[in-house]
């Protein structure tokens, strides 16, 4: 092992809860998101009790609470991933058209989404990775064109150890140019003109160490 | 005296014919109308486009219909949800076809055709593979695909609440799909928990008016499961 596989084989990567609830601490009071499938739905559990953010799901809730407790499920009320959540206080229902015309008219400030890989100009991909796996889109189209903001919550690297932070994506494209940041198990990284710019790390890491997991050049933040 | 309001099942299947388009409400099971489902089996019709927004789960639904080999297509934005086993057998066998289509461009391609828009301008999919061979055009400095409305034959679905007229309502997270389905068929069938009186619903909470409902059976089955 090199110097760098040493450095990240002696940290804990942050778990999909971890990251989840970074992320959800990083919304500012007011927001309206949209939460996708995958790590992104965890977020709704770590959302600041004393910050009222407005979660969104696709399946027309506006207004979605946490994970009920096992003794007051709504058996009609789920989630983008399909599990059970819960209304808050103020919450509302709507249709399909109705929902995704709150996601494609521009008034979601944010929507949180899982990726397979993303790219330093903002391209990511989560719908496909071959004509033969089931390709998926679900909303992930929909919320990328026209939520003010894409935050996207993944794994640094595949199974393989490949990266997900990519020069340019080899998937199929969600959308082009869209993601603005990226939370991932090692790193909270922004994306911007310069590409990806490193904001914070998980106890331990070192900068060279995370640019050796990362396909894409990293920059310091100022 | 209007009344939507059918008494048996091969009623309310009575005409569905081989190759149909039929729109199938629901969000995973939430909300999908399984009896009706089980009806159409039952009905027989064959040769099916099924449109939904997923691809079934287990071997329940719309699962079932697959598996009896009744759906030579399928129409969704999310295949790969919880346990799509029948479908992913028949996909990966080449025995259904799959298009795979945006959530939203799916939702307002339904709703156009039920408000007699023929075709409309949206920004998802632009620069993606989804958009290929369609035409793009840009306004105010932006790109955007045009979808065209997308009509059912049937539309089945599953409500909360009905009266005779077919006005309904729908129970929390299981609206989804079902108001916009409605009005995009030629022939719309609801199945309902509850029936009411005429004049029993609360006009606030009517999500479907009546105008868009053909017929109504009431399958008063209790809560769903999401597996």
């Amino acid at each position: 092992m090199n110097v760098h596989a040493n450095v990240l084989a002696a940290c804990k990567p942050w778990s999909r809860e971890e990251i989840a609830a970074r992320a959800a601490h990083d919304i500012p009071e007011g927001f309206y998101v949209n939460l996708g499938i995958g790590i992104p739905v965890l977020l709704a559990n770590y959302v600041p009790p004393e910050r009222e953010v407005i979660l969104q799901s696709e399946n027309g809730v506006l207004g979605m609470g946490p994970t009920p407790e096992p003794d007051k499920i709504n058996r009609w009320l789920i989630n983008a991933s399909k599990k059970y959540v819960t209304l808050v206080p103020g919450g509302s229902y709507m249709h399909h058209a109705d929902s995704f015309a709150v996601i494609r008219g521009g008034h979601l400030d944010l929507c949180v989404l899982g990726a397979f890989q993303v790219a330093e100009n903002g391209d990511f991909a989560n719908w496909s990775m071959s004509d033969t796996d089931m390709p998926s889109v679900g909303g992930a189209m929909d919320l990328a064109a026209g939520a003010k903001a894409v935050w996207l919550l993944m794994e640094h690297t595949a199974k393989n150890g490949a990266s997900k932070l990519m020069r340019r994506c080899t998937y199929p494209l969600t959308a082009l140019g869209a993601a603005k940041r990226v939370y991932t198990n090692l790193a909270v990284i922004d994306i911007t003109a310069d590409g990806f710019v490193v904001r914070d790390m998980v106890p331990g890491l070192t900068f060279e160490a995370l640019q050796d997991v990362t396909d894409a050049p990293l920059h310091r933040a100022n | 005296m209007i009344n939507k309001i059918v008494q048996t099942m091969a009623e309310a299947m009575e005409g569905i014919r081989d190759g149909s388009v039929v729109l199938l409400g629901g969000f995973g099971s939430i909300g999908q109308p399984n009896a009706l489902i089980y009806g159409l089996i039952e009905q027989g019709a064959k040769e099916l486009t099924v449109v939904a927004n997923n691809a079934g789960v287990g071997h329940v639904g719309l699962a079932r219909l697959m598996e009896v080999g009744r759906v030579r297509k399928i129409v969704c934005s999310y295949p790969r949800t919880t346990d799509p086993v029948v479908f992913e057998e028949l996909y990966r066998a080449g025995r259904i076809e799959l298009e795979v289509m945006p959530q939203g461009t799916m939702a307002e391609r339904m709703r156009a055709a039920g408000a007699g828009i023929p075709a409309f301008y949206t920004p998802t999919s632009v620069g993606t593979k989804l958009a290929e061979g369609k035409e793009v055009r840009e306004f105010h400095g932006r790109q955007y695909v045009l979808e065209e409305a997308f009509f059912g034959d049937v539309a089945l679905i599953e409500a909360w609440e009905a009266d005779r007229w077919a006005n309904l309502t729908y129970n929390s997270s299981a609206r989804n799909f079902n108001p916009v389905m409605a009005t995009a068929a030629k022939l719309t069938i609801a199945q309902t928990q509850h029936i009411v009186d005429l004049g029993g619903l609360d006009p606030e909470k009517i999500a479907t008016p009546g105008i868009y409902v053909d017929r109504v059976v009431h399958v008063p089955y209790g809560e769903p499961t999401i597996t």
